[in-house]
C-alpha cells in the first residue's frame, strides 16, 4: 500500500484542452479559475477540434496563457486533431514558430516544425505500441498522452520500455472516439458545414446521442464524436502507478473541474479513498455515467467499479 | 490511373486479375490486417502462390499489414512484414510508425506504401512519410475533395491512391474507436469495424431491431431492408430529431469522379471489399476496367451498371465533393 502511495503521490495531473465551443468570456474565465485553483501541474490549451472556432479564443489566449504560467502552471499548446485546409496548415505553422513554447501534437503533419525541440504527443496520435513511442520519443518527445483505446496491459509495456518519457493517460472526461470532415451539429441541425452558424455552442457538454429505445450512447461536438459515458480512471490508480504511468489527464466537462482536480490529487496523495472520491466526482458531474472498459479490454462504455480498500488484497 | 482491387481470398485474387486489376491487395488472416473477417485474407502458402499466379499475368500484389501492433506483441507484425517481402509483395500498405521503421531499416529495397488508416491528410504529413521513410505512395484518408486531392498530390509529389467505390468511412480512418466504444473491439487494434460476432438481430413490437455490443444501432419496418449495423451508419436520436446522424446506410460511388481524379494526378484507384464474394468482384473490376478503358478513349463513362452492386441501392461521392461535408 505504501508503495502505491509513494508512486500515486509523484504522478502528476493535465487539464487537457477544452474541446468544445464555449463562450469566449466562459473560456477565459474558466481558466483563470484553474490558474488560481486547481492542483494540476500542465494546462494544455487550444482549439484542437475546429479550425473555424479558433478566433473566437485567440484574443484571450495569451492573457490566459500567462495568468496560467503565472500560475506555476506548465502550458502547453496543443495542435489540431485533423489538419487540412490550407488555412489550418497556416495556423499550426504560426503556433509553432513560438520558439518557447512546447507544442502537443495531434496531427503527425506538425511533428517536421518541433522536430528539434521537446515537444509532447497528445492522445490523437497514434501510439499503440512501444516501437513507435521509441520512435518519437528519439525525436525529442518527452511526454505522451496515449490514445484513450488503450488497455492497461499496452500502457504498461510503453511505459515500461520508455522510463524517461513522461507517459500520461486519459483519466477523466467524455472519451474523444472519431475525428470527421463532416460536422454532426451542422448536419443535425440541416446546415452546411461552411455555413454552421457555430450551432455547436448550444451543446457545452457535446449533444447527446441516444439509441432509438433510448439509451445515452455518444456525444456529437462538430466533427468530433465522443463517448456519452465519462471516463473515470480514479478507481485504476493503483494499477496505472504500477504501470509506470506518470500523469493523469483530466478533460474538461461542463461541471467544477477544480472540484475534479482536488478529488484526484487527493486521491494520488493518500488523503481520501477512491470509492468515496468517485462518489464525490458522481455528484460532481451528475446524470453521466462512468466509464473504463478501455482500460481494463472491455468494451469502452463498460465501468468496472472501484473496488474498496478492504478487499483489494495486496 | 492504376486500378487496386481487393483480394479477401486465393479465389477472388484469380477473379480480379482475370478481371483487369492493374494490383490486386490482400493481407495475412491474422490481426495484422485491417479486415481480419472470420474464413478471410491468405496464410503463408496461399500467399506466395497468389503473388506467383498474379506476376504470371503481370499484376501487382500489394499486402495491407495495416493495424497497429499491439504492445509487447510487435513480433506478430514484423514476421508479417518479413513474410510478405519474402513471398514477393511488390509493395507492403503500412500504417504503423514503429512498422514502417522497422520495414525501411529491415527491408531497404521494398516499396513502402501509407495505408489509409494512417490519416495521412496533408502535404506535410505525406512529407514526413516520404522523407523518414521513404514511402512512394499514400492511400488518402476520405476526408479530402477532389481539389483538394489535386493539391496534396502536386505539392507532396508523392503518389496518391484514392477509394472510389465500395464501403464508405465517414470518420478520418485510423482514428476511430466508436467501434471499440460499443464491442471492445477496433479497426485498429483488431482489425474489425462493427464485427460479426457482437452484432444480433430481435423483432420487437413487429420491427426488426439491430444490435452491435449492448447498444441498439437501427430499427426497421417489415417492408424496410435491415442494413448491416455498421455503427456510424445507425440511426439515433439527438435534440434536432430522429435520423442517420453520421451517414445513411449508404456506399461509395465515385465513378463520375474518374476524369476528375485523372486531372487530379491522382496515380492509382481502389476498391473497397476484400469481404466481398467472387461474383461481385468480378462486375466491380469489370466494370471499373471498362471505364478506365472509356476514360482513356475519351469516351463519357457509363456509371449504372454498378447501381446494383451497392449496399442499400444508394451511393455517394462522399468526401470527393465539398458539399458533402
Amino acid at each position: 500500500m505504501s508503495h502505491t502511495r509513494k508512486n500515486g503521490a509523484t504522478m502528476q495531473l493535465t487539464l487537457g484542452p477544452v474541446l468544445f465551443n464555449w463562450a469566449p468570456e466562459a473560456w477565459r474565465d474558466f481558466y483563470f479559475r484553474i490558474a488560481d485553483e486547481a492542483p494540476v501541474d500542465t494546462v494544455v490549451i487550444g482549439e484542437i477540434v475546429c479550425s473555424k472556432r479558433s478566433p473566437f479564443i485567440a484574443d484571450h489566449l495569451p492573457v490566459v496563457v500567462d495568468r496560467l504560467a503565472a500560475a506555476g502552471k506548465q502550458v502547453t499548446l496543443a495542435s489540431l486533431i485533423l489538419v487540412s485546409l490550407p488555412r489550418e496548415r497556416r495556423q499550426m505553422a504560426e503556433m509553432a514558430a513560438a520558439e518557447d513554447a512546447v507544442i502537443e501534437i495531434n496531427d503527425l503533419s506538425c511533428l517536421a516544425s518541433v522536430a528539434n525541440r521537446p515537444h509532447a504527443i497528445g492522445p490523437f496520435v497514434n501510439v499503440y505500441n512501444e516501437a513507435t513511442a521509441g520512435f518519437f520519443a528519439r525525436r525529442g518527445a518527452v511526454r505522451m498522452c496515449l490514445p484513450p483505446e488503450l488497455p492497461l496491459t499496452s500502457v504498461a509495456a510503453i511505459a515500461g520500455a520508455l522510463p524517461d518519457v513522461v507517459v500520461e493517460v486519459f483519466a477523466f472526461g467524455k472519451a474523444p472516439l472519431a475525428i470527421s470532415a463532416r460536422c454532426y451539429h451542422a448536419r443535425a441541425h440541416k446546415l452546411s458545414k461552411d455555413s454552421c452558424q457555430f450551432v455547436c455552442d448550444q451543446d457545452p457538454d457535446g449533444m447527446l446521442v441516444k439509441t432509438l429505445d433510448g439509451q445515452d450512447f455518444l456525444a456529437v461536438n462538430g466533427v468530433q464524436t465522443l463517448s456519452h459515458g465519462c471516463v473515470n480512471l480514479i478507481g485504476d490508480i493503483p494499477g496505472l502507478a504500477e504501470a509506470g504511468v506518470r500523469a493523469l489527464r483530466l478533460s474538461p466537462q461542463h461541471c467544477d473541474m477544480v472540484a475534479v482536480a482536488e478529488a484526484f490529487r487527493d486521491v494520488l496523495d493518500g488523503r481520501r479513498e477512491a470509492a468515496e472520491a468517485e462518489r464525490a466526482l458522481a455528484s460532481l458531474y451528475p446524470g453521466t455515467p462512468f466509464v473504463n472498459g478501455f482500460l481494463h479490454a472491455l468494451p469502452g462504455a463498460v465501468h468496472t467499479p472501484v473496488r474498496s480498500a478492504a478487499n483489494r488484497g495486496h | 490511373m492504376e486500378l487496386v482491387c481487393p483480394a479477401g481470398t486465393p479465389a477472388a485474387l484469380r477473379v480480379a486479375v482475370e478481371a483487369g486489376a492493374d494490383a490486386v491487395y490482400c493481407g495475412f488472416n491474422d490481426e495484422t490486417n485491417a479486415r481480419n473477417f472470420p474464413g478471410l485474407n491468405f496464410n503463408r502458402e496461399e500467399l506466395t502462390a497468389g503473388i506467383a499466379l498474379a506476376h504470371r499475368r503481370g499484376v501487382k500484389v500489394l499486402v495491407a499489414i495495416n493495424t497497429f501492433p499491439r504492445a509487447g506483441a510487435i513480433d506478430l507484425w514484423r514476421r508479417a512484414v518479413d513474410d510478405a517481402v519474402r513471398a514477393g509483395a511488390d509493395a507492403l500498405i503500412l500504417a504503423d510508425v514503429g512498422l514502417l521503421d522497422y520495414a525501411r531499416r529491415t527491408h531497404p529495397g521494398q516499396r513502402l506504401h501509407v495505408s489509409v488508416q494512417a490519416a495521412a491528410a496533408n502535404a506535410d504529413s505525406i512529407r514526413f512519410y516520404v522523407e523518414t521513410f521513404g514511402v512512394k505512395r499514400v492511400v488518402l484518408p476520405r476526408v479530402l475533395s477532389v481539389p483538394e486531392i489535386a493539391a496534396v498530390t502536386a505539392e507532396s509529389g508523392c503518389e496518391t491512391e484514392v477509394f472510389v467505390f465500395g464501403g464508405l468511412c465517414v470518420m478520418a480512418e485510423g482514428r476511430c474507436s466508436l467501434s471499440s466504444y460499443a464491442t471492445g473491439r477496433s479497426p485498429n487494434m483488431q482489425g474489425a469495424c462493427s464485427p460479426a460476432s457482437h452484432v444480433n438481430y430481435r423483432e420487437e413490437r413487429g420491427r426488426m431491431v439491430s444490435r452491435l455490443g449492448e447498444f441498439t444501432i437501427n430499427s426497421f419496418a417489415k417492408d424496410e431492408p435491415a442494413a448491416y449495423p455498421t455503427l456510424c451508419k445507425g440511426r439515433f436520436e439527438t435534440s434536432q430529431g430522429v435520423g442517420y446522424i453520421f451517414e445513411d446506410p449508404t456506399s461509395l460511388d465515385a465513378a463520375t469522379m474518374l476524369p476528375a481524379l485523372k486531372e487530379a494526378g491522382v496515380t492509382a484507384l481502389k476498391i473497397e471489399g476484400r469481404q466481398r464474394g467472387r461474383a461481385y468482384i468480378e462486375s466491380v473490376v469489370q466494370s471499373f476496367r471498362q471505364a478506365l478503358t472509356d476514360l482513356d478513349a475519351g469516351l463519357p463513362i457509363e456509371t449504372a451498371r454498378l447501381a446494383g452492386l451497392t449496399e442499400g441501392q444508394t451511393t455517394t461521392v462522399g468526401a470527393y465533393r465539398k458539399t458533402w461535408r
